[in-house]
């Protein structure tokens, strides 16, 4: 749960786009990231005054069916891109701390805030203010006396706050003439120490930068996806927590909706004998055809042939890294983690082992039955990375799902060609790759720094379509080669060279030997129509003694597509015939 | 014989030292046998054996020589009788040469397709390559071998060898051997040919490809390293999981007499508006919708179709990186293998070129890929060097899917070494730890080295083909047990532990565990599991026949809460969280009709446990109704007691909060009591 009280000073229009943009930004976010947030967003030092315990200067800015604090909607997003044209008008602004009241609306707006975010348990939800101001001096312009008190108010009003377990985060915007002073008022009210004040405000450009270019991404809550017994060996099992780190993300799920109403359909799902028309429970039958019979199993015997062990995993043995291939691979891979809640100790030995195998450069070899079909599977531990902003990789084993002898298909066997030494690169040739690649080299590369270029897409296009804009914002496509990093002369160079050495002088042309001769008669065996007349065949109705291979010889002729039944064949010749 | 269909001639030693292994041969040869069925049912099959003490073969006829090689069965389709036939394998009284056996069984393909012929052909041979070669009548072995080879290889016949090398007696001469391992090496680089070398009746059931799929590749095109640098070439699966043939549904419906029923079940989708309603929605009449907040966004195809991600076909480079910054378990999918075009020599260099300098310099390249046109989306993924050890083959690459930013999940987890030392080993636990995982070793040098993914069988597969047999025969035939061979990926080799007994007593001595005595029964799951070992049979069995022992299908009168909760937790079927849950109300109510002080403790607990239960479930309707009629009921029957140990215990309705489908709003939970309350001193 989170709330932006945001603050407008009258001054400063750009502070108050900066601040407004931000929002709208972070919002369009948040609403396909975390959509079960909620969020309020509330204006201090305004004109016009809107919230429950109805304080002056205060707004708290809404769209109809919607709470006061609620996730947020179409709707809210859209109203909110336009506030800028209408503030004005609806709401206006006004500094509320003049000299001469006793009005504090700063002190309001926290009051609001935390009424609003009196929703909900703080056990379970994450409460958070975030507060937009340039004004680093609230109470400059007061006696001193009517200062002092009015700091103090509200310095209480904030510790309550966060003694309700509610964050304050500031973000203050600077004039350009004069940097934000976060030591005259602020500092005391978000709790900073000496230590973090200088690096305070060199954060703050950052931090909303991060909130406006969000990449907009479901996040899910960390949850264990499988709970799995760990048997060492006899009579030593511990307990590990199995997560789903990374999985493929989807654009969500799909509703099917009426298209009239756009109401939600309801999809029924019902079973039809073919030879009665009964409609029918799903059957628990089952047949293979085999040996000229239909062999019959129920789904329960189905079940039960698959249920070969327990759930449990159970260690095998140990192989040096060396002996797991890239393509033993199947799925991604699942984290695993241990707890001692269930089993004391389950830690100790897997930190043991851990350590081990790390130090060994070995991995594990175990039979994990909590899959079907249960597979054997690779833990290989994996050392704690951390990084600038925190843990790169957690430490823990990665389970790594093994293929079966007849997942594994030899391809390189089909390409050999027995007793013919198939050219390999020349010492010449391996000098140049090595310089190609040392010029192609991705600095810093990390896995998943790629966004997925469909997904974010599609997210554009979801955007569009619910707030109604005009234009589907362009989505960059990272995932494209660095045209302008390939383009250096270096590069280019390295690249013509590695070319040269390949292909020769005479660059395009490629020696082909065999089977391509072949393919190309057989094409053009094809493309002619065949020795029938088609015209004069389909007027007198008698394409139909044709056989599908003839008909599909005038399709192929003619670019046609040549899918489909004969009887599809036939009429598509007879419409290509009358064009 | 079509392009696609393949002519196999299985070659068996059947000889006295492979009796042993026989019943394994005749296992996997059966499983070949069955998916061809099932699978490829024009194939064509021959079976001939060779150590027997008779002789029966065409050559022996022609020309002499020969001896003790047995053709059971000339090249035909298979058919039904081949699988039964191939299970009941011939011991053989004498040595057999398998030199002899291959020349029989290429005579045979040769015979029988001709070289013209296009499909393929295969010759399987299952020995364990330990007893002597005669001598030709001129030149060498090596001579007879090379011009076998080649001759196989002109003929266009592959050629598959399984050498057994179990447990090998002490009369055989490791001479013999060697030369036999080194005339089969001979034949690998002169024909298509590939040895296998299997350990264990496991890796035999493995080594055996049961399974013959026609390669299809994935994308022929350009790896295209700038616009003007673009490497020809081809894509294939390297990894695809063999599934369970999908089994049709069946319907028992038509009436017996009924001869020309086809027993089928047609599955419909039907789009209504409301539940009730009978009015179907045509395709065009229902359009897609994706959440957006809380409310669903309507997409229309056409919109979809022309907003969405296009990309265009092809491989692009992005670039090179250090292997070791792409961790193992970064890899996403099942693997992909990217050979050069072999029509294009230069190609071949430059795939040559770039993957033996990745091998040496220990980098990999980061590529995009889009297979197909009109392809949705495009994938990043990393090319790591799969250079060659033959001389026939041409270098590749192996091609693993890598995640996008949004596939990554970026759950903290604690440091371990911020655990209390408690939790951590110490020095001495550390280097039992390290023993053992140095001890309990599964691959001594790389030749020995045992649980290979390339020879381990799937044992859910192996025991459905079984299973399949079996029932071709006898309808209500029982579910076999798995293979005594699969216990070797299920359990330790218990050669290896008890060679390591010592290491193991030791880490189970320095590593304790035990149950969290805080925790409730019901969590004690874990230990449960009994230790197997010597007297593993009893408990094999159990986790096979009774899987269904824990399932608790009734709430009786003993422990009505483990049995609720057990109950409701059973995902096999939805039915159950209905059933739990009217099955303990019955039990509530029957405790409160009883009216008596205890009763109404436990009928109380019941309560609670049901409450629990609906909140866990999202049935909160089901409670709220529920306890309605309880209050009523007992404001009935004037059962105080109970109502003052409910007023006590606090049970509200189920409110908004706790379950979102509940219409009763948080206030409204807790005013409950108050409502009722004055009714009730009335």
């Amino acid at each position: 749960m989170e709330l932006d009280p945001d603050d407008e000073d009258d001054k400063q229009e750009s502070h108050f786009h900066i601040a407004v943009s931000c929002i709208a930004q972070s919002l369009k976010s948040h609403i396909i990231n975390r959509s079960n947030d909620e969020i309020a967003i509330c204006f201090f030092n305004t004109r016009e005054k809107k919230n429950l315990q109805d304080l002056n200067g205060v707004y708290v800015f809404n769209v109809p069916e919607r709470e006061c604090i609620d996730r947020p909607t179409a709707r809210m997003i859209k109203d909110f891109d336009l506030i800028e044209e209408s503030f004005e008008k609806d709401i206006g602004s006004q500094n509320g701390i003049v000299s001469d009241s006793r009005e504090n609306s700063l002190y309001s707006a926290l009051w609001v805030a935390q009424a609003l975010l009196r929703k909900g348990s703080s056990k379970t939800a994450d409460k958070r203010i975030f507060l937009f101001t340039n004004e680093d001096d609230p109470f400059g312009s007061m006696r001193i006396s009517v200062k002092e008190d009015m700091t103090r108010t509200t310095l209480q009003r904030a510790k309550d706050a966060q003694d309700l377990g509610i964050s304050i985060e500031l973000l203050p915007l600077s004039h350009p003439d004069k940097q934000f002073d976060i030591t005259l008022f602020y500092k005391d009210l978000i709790g900073l120490n000496s230590d973090e004040l200088t690096e305070f405000m060199p954060s703050v450009g950052q931090k909303l930068d991060d909130m406006k270019d969000q990449l907009k991404k479901r996040v899910l809550a960390k949850r264990i996806a499988k709970r799995i017994t760990f048997v060492i060996c006899d009579g030593l099992s511990i307990e590990l927590n199995g997560y789903a780190l990374l999985r493929p993300a989807i654009p969500g799920t799909i509703t099917w909706l009426d298209s009239t109403t756009n109401l939600p359909v309801k999809v029924e799902r019902s079973y039809i004998c073919t030879d009665t028309g009964a409609i029918m429970q799903e059957p628990i039958q089952r047949i293979q055809p085999y040996k000229n019979q239909d062999v019959m199993f129920t789904t329960g015997e189905l079940s039960q042939l698959k249920k070969i062990s327990t759930g449990h995993l159970r260690l095998l043995g140990f192989k040096p890294l060396s002996c797991l291939k890239d393509y033993h691979n199947l799925k991604p891979s699942t984290f695993l983690y241990p707890s001692d809640k269930e089993v004391i100790g389950s830690t100790r030995a897997f930190i043991a082992l851990h350590r081990s195998m790390i130090q060994l450069g070995r991995f594990a070899v175990a039979f994990y039955g909590g899959t079907t079909p249960p597979r054997m599977v690779a833990l290989v531990a994996q050392d704690e990375i951390e990084g600038d902003g925190g843990q790169v990789e957690p430490p823990g084993m990665n389970m790594i799902y093994l293929p079966y002898a007849n997942d594994i298909r030899d391809i390189e066997e089909l390409h050999s060609k027995p007793g013919v030494a198939v050219p390999r690169a020349s010492d010449d040739q391996l000098k140049k790759a090595s310089t190609l690649m040392r010029r192609l080299e991705l600095k810093d590369f990390t896995v998943c720094q790629f966004a997925n270029p469909a997904l974010q897409k599609h997210y554009a296009i979801l955007q569009a379509i619910a707030l109604d804009e005009d234009q589907v914002r362009e989505t960059r496509d990272e995932t494209l080669p660095d045209e302008e990093g390939m383009n250096r002369p270096a590069v280019v160079k390295a690249i013509e060279e590695f070319k040269q050495s390949i292909y020769g002088d005479d660059s395009d042309e490629e020696s082909d030997s065999g089977p391509k001769e072949k393919t190309r008669k057989r094409k053009a065996g094809i493309a002619d129509e065949g020795n029938y007349d088609f015209i004069e065949l389909a007027k007198t109705g008698k394409l139909k003694d044709l056989t599908v291979v003839e008909l599909k010889t005038y399709l192929a002729a003619n670019n046609l597509s040549v899918v489909g039944k004969k009887e599809v064949l036939i009429n598509r010749i007879l419409t290509h015939i009358s064009k | 014989m079509a392009r696609n269909r393949e002519g196999l001639v299985l070659l068996l030693d059947v000889g006295p030292a492979m009796h042993d292994v026989l019943p394994h041969v005749e296992k996997a040869c059966s499983l070949l046998l069955q998916k061809k069925l099932i699978y490829n049912k024009y194939d064509e099959v021959g079976i001939v054996v060779f150590g027997t003490e008779e002789t029966q073969n065409e050559l022996a006829r022609e020309i002499g020589g020969y001896e003790h090689v047995t053709v059971l069965r000339n090249i035909r389709v298979v058919d039904e009788a081949v699988v039964e036939y191939v299970k009941r394998l011939p011991r053989g009284t004498v040595a057999g040469d398998f030199l002899d056996a291959l020349i029989v069984g290429m005579d045979m393909l040769i015979k029988m397709y001709g070289a013209a012929q296009k499909g393929k052909k295969r010759l399987c041979l299952i020995t364990n390559a330990a007893c002597p070669t005669k001598d030709p009548f001129e030149g060498t072995k090596d001579d007879q071998v090379s011009t076998i080879a080649m001759k196989m290889a002109a003929e266009g016949i592959k050629m598959e060898n399984i050498v057994m090398r179990a447990n090998l007696s002490g009369d055989v001469h490791e001479k013999i051997i060697d030369e036999n391992d080194h005339l089969l090496n001979l034949f690998s680089s002169n024909a298509i040919a590939k040895t296998v070398y299997a350990e264990s009746p496991l890796s035999l059931l493995g080594s055996l490809k049961t399974r013959r799929v026609a390669p299809v590749t994935l994308f022929r095109g350009d790896l295209e390293i700038n616009p003007t640098m673009k490497i020809k070439v081809w894509v294939y699966k390297k990894v695809a999981e063999e599934r369970l043939p999908t089994l049709k549904m069946y319907s028992d419906k038509a009436p017996p007499t009924d001869k020309f029923a086809k027993h089928e079940v047609k599955i419909d989708y039907d789009y209504k508006v409301t539940a009730e309603s009978s009015q179907v929605l045509a395709p065009e009449e229902r359009i897609k919708g994706f959440r957006y907040g809380p409310q669903v966004v309507p997409i229309s195809p056409d919109e979809m179709e022309t907003l969405k991600f296009k990309p265009d076909k092809g491989m692009k480079l992005l670039g090179f990186t250090k292997a070791s910054s792409i961790l193992r378990h970064y890899y996403m999918k099942d693997v992909n293998i990217v050979v050069p075009d072999p029509s294009k020599e230069k190609s071949v260099l430059a795939v040559s070129a770039i993957a033996r300098e990745m091998k040496q310099t220990n980098k990999v390249a980061i590529v995009r890929c889009v297979w197909r046109n009109g392809q949705g989306n495009a994938v990043v993924g990393v090319l790591t060097p799969n250079v060659s050890e033959r001389d026939d083959t041409p270098d590749s690459f192996y091609f693993n899917v890598l995640p996008f930013a949004e596939d990554v999940r970026e759950f903290p987890f604690p440091s371990f070494s911020r655990f209390p030392a408690s939790w951590k080993p110490d020095e001495q636990q550390q280097a039992v730890a390290d023993n053992l995982v140095k001890m309990l070793d599964l691959a001594p040098s790389a030749k020995e080295e045992v649980l290979k993914p390339d020879l381990t069988p799937n044992p859910v597969l192996q025991r459905f083909y079984e299973y399949l047999e079996l029932k071709s025969k006898s309808t209500d035939a029982a579910l076999p047990p798995i293979d005594e061979a699969f216990k070797r990926i299920m359990e330790q080799d218990p050669e290896l532990s008890s060679n390591n007994k010592s290491i193991m007593d030791s880490f189970r001595g320095s590593f304790e565990v035990k149950e969290n005595p805080k925790l409730k029964k019901t969590y004690k799951r874990l230990l449960r599991d009994k230790p197997s070992g010597s007297d593993d049979e009893d408990n094999r069995m159990v986790t096979y026949d009774n899987a269904n022992e824990n399932k608790i299908d009734n709430i009786g009168d003993a422990n009505p809460i483990q049995d609720f909760e057990a109950m409701i937790s059973r995902r096999d079927n939805q039915d159950w969280i209905d059933k739990a849950i009217t099955q303990m109300k019955t039990r509530i109510l029957k405790l409160v009709e009883k009216d008596s002080i205890d009763e109404s403790d436990r009928a109380l607990e019941c309560l609670l446990a049901l409450r629990k239960g609906c909140v866990l479930e999202q049935e909160p309707k089901q409670f709220n109704e529920f306890l309605n009629h309880l209050y009523e009921l007992c404001r009935e029957r004037n059962l105080a007691h109970f109502l003052k140990h409910f007023k006590s215990k606090k049970i509200t309705l189920i409110p908004k909060s706790e379950a979102a489908d509940s219409d009763v709003a948080d206030e409204e939970a807790g005013d409950f009591y108050v409502k009722q309350e004055p009714k009730l001193e009335s």
